[in-house]
């Protein structure tokens, strides 16, 4: 239930009086919203493979949030200034370095967040289970996450976390809104879109085009380093982090042989029939 | 033991891609059956049974299955997952809804997106957009897979004569409803497999330029793709967008027309056997991947290029 603070006692005085405060609070306007987020190599960069094939060099490159998770933050904060949420909590699982995209959410409008601490590579299925843990305890009415992390292209974890928690899920979302205690969740799909019908508590993953997410101001960015960040374990959660796919090497694909620039459309016609044969 | 594959399909007609699958499902058994749940969809059981390796399709047809909501599929999956080495689908959208949830239900892994299949536990798969490749092995004692069909040819056809076997289960759950969908229709042949694409990128300027390449498309028999740019600007709709996100395509020839060629682009298309870059600006990146590359005015060259096929 949630609990407001009046400093105008004659508002409580009304409140108590009224049919509100005997009615349940509708979850619309008390909406608590968990956005998983995840700190990443950034967006721009085009990653390299590591001389020995063991992964990807990642020295001295350039980490962000994943672009999907910004989104993701965008929306929950926006359904916040909506009025149809009261708290977002961001939550990251990583090493410490990763609190920076924590601070980075707060100074987006998160309220709070948790930081699940673990070193190197956790799988999805991992992650879903250590975020189930936190769904646990916080009871979010909504779970808003990127469709996927540009590292690792899975897209599998808002999915697992939705199949483990017995949540409904929303996938590719470009559009979400809540009505009458659901979310209608628009989905990009490879024939178009689709719109489902979501019970809450629901998982929705962005896409590319829900929404534009804000540039984190100064003031916010000072303010966010005062909000807190929750630190906790896999063991504390009472999750025990499994592997179960080993990387036997990484590898540059293979490359293209240098192409040659043509001078007209006739030009290209005549090389692409006669040279290239992929004219029908 | 055998190996599932998840049918992609509208019920009414099978989408080739699964083609693709049967084909790297082979990689990991020879036998192979073929699940198609849908409504109406007793066709599509039927071509799914002329793929060479599969020995069986299951149907189960029933209207709870008509939109394939993942929900109501992964208690589906679960009645039968028992018997597999592993369940594989394609990487589409309906692939990537369900897979994930059928994988956290066996408390296995997945394996998203393979391109290569070494053994029946190893495989390659692209990361970072594609910009490495990761070989990777599974302990799961069953393996979940969704499949990048552009690496896969599809499978010959086989012997015909399968057997079809109903499943009479009936999943329903109330807590994800299918509301409404708006589905493009088109002509023109799907991306995914169609063996020439001409894309269009924030170059071409409005949706009624898109209308010039659209024209090239046709004469060329081509599939029309577009870039992220493009379909942001509201030129076409999101199921024409290449890239890391978007679609995967593999075509023998991708005329990309008014695109930079930003990374994320490049990963939905970079493994195309012939590339053509058409773009006013000599620096865009999309140079550097293509095979032919034409610095010019779009608007002048797609028109003399329609004249000369």
């Amino acid at each position: 239930m949630g609990i407001i603070i009046a400093l105008n006692f004659n508002i409580i005085r009304i409140y108590k009086n009224s049919y509100f405060y005997f009615r349940k609070p509708l979850k619309l306007s008390s909406m608590k919203i968990l956005v998983p987020i995840k700190r990443v190599v950034d967006a721009n960069i085009k990653v390299r493979v590591a001389a020995d094939n063991t992964g990807v060099d990642l020295n001295n490159v350039k980490m962000s949030m994943n672009p999907f998770c910004e989104i993701a933050v965008e929306e929950a904060v926006r359904l916040k200034e909506q009025g149809l949420a009261t708290e977002v909590i961001a939550v990251t699982i990583g090493e410490e370095k990763s609190q920076e995209q924590l601070r980075t959410a707060m100074a987006l409008g998160a309220d709070r967040s948790i930081w699940i601490e673990q070193s190197g590579p956790v799988e999805p299925l991992a992650i879903a289970k250590l975020l189930q843990a936190v769904v646990e305890k916080e009871a979010p009415d909504l779970v808003i996450l990127g469709k996927q992390s540009i590292d690792g292209d899975n897209n599998q974890v808002g999915q697992m976390l939705a199949a483990l928690c017995d949540m409904p899920q929303g996938t590719f979302a470009f559009k979400l809104m809540i009505e009458d205690g659901r979310a209608i969740v628009s989905r990009e799909v490879d024939g178009g879109e689709q719109v489902v019908s979501l019970a809450l508590p629901a998982v929705v993953t962005t896409d590319l085009r829900l929404n534009e997410p804000r540039y984190a101001k100064l003031p916010d960015i000072m303010k966010a380093k005062k909000k807190p960040v929750e630190h906790m374990t896999p063991e504390a959660l009472g999750v025990v982090v499994k592997s179960s796919l080993k990387t036997l090497s990484v590898s540059e694909p293979a490359g293209r042989s240098a192409g040659v620039l043509v001078s007209s459309a006739q030009e290209l016609v005549e090389k692409l029939r006669n040279e290239a044969k992929v004219l029908p | 033991m055998s190996v599932l594959v998840i049918a992609e399909h509208n019920n009414l007609s099978l989408n080739a891609v699964t083609g693709s699958v049967i084909r790297a499902a082979g990689l990991i058994d020879p036998e192979i059956h073929v699940l198609v749940a849908g409504t109406g969809c007793e066709a599509v059981a039927a071509a799914a049974g002329q793929y060479q390796g599969v020995t069986k399709v299951l149907l189960a047809d029933n209207p709870v299955y008509e939109h394939q909501l993942p929900e109501t599929l992964t208690g589906l999956l679960l009645s039968i997952s028992d018997d597999y080495a592993a369940i594989l689908a394609a990487a589409t959208t309906s692939g990537k809804n369900l897979l994930p949830r059928i994988a956290a239900l066996l408390d296995v892994g997945q394996i998203s997106d393979i391109v290569g299949v070494h053994s029946a536990n190893t495989f390659v798969r692209p990361i970072y957009a594609g910009n490495a490749l990761a070989t990777v092995e599974s302990s799961d004692s069953i393996k979940i897979i969704t499949v990048r069909t552009s690496a896969f040819d599809e499978a010959g056809k086989g012997e015909g004569s399968v057997l079809i076997e109903p499943l009479d289960q009936v999943i329903t759950q109330d807590k994800s409803q299918f509301f409404s969908e708006n589905l493009s229709t088109s002509e023109r042949p799907e991306l995914a497999g169609a063996a020439i694409v001409v894309s269009g990128g924030r170059g071409l300027g409005s949706a009624e330029n898109f209308q010039l390449l659209e024209k090239l498309a046709d004469k060329l028999g081509a599939a029309v793709g577009a870039s992220r740019a493009a379909v942001d600007a509201g030129y076409v709709g999101n199921d024409l967008q290449v890239g890391q996100t978007g679609k995967i395509v593999a075509p023998d020839l991708y005329i990309a027309v008014g695109i930079s060629g930003a990374i994320q682009h490049l990963a939905g298309m970079k493994d195309s056997k012939v590339i053509v870059a058409i773009n006013n600006d000599a620096d865009a990146p999309i140079f550097q991947v293509a095979d032919y590359g034409l610095v010019a005015d779009l608007f002048q060259v797609l028109p003399e290029l329609e004249a000369l096929l």
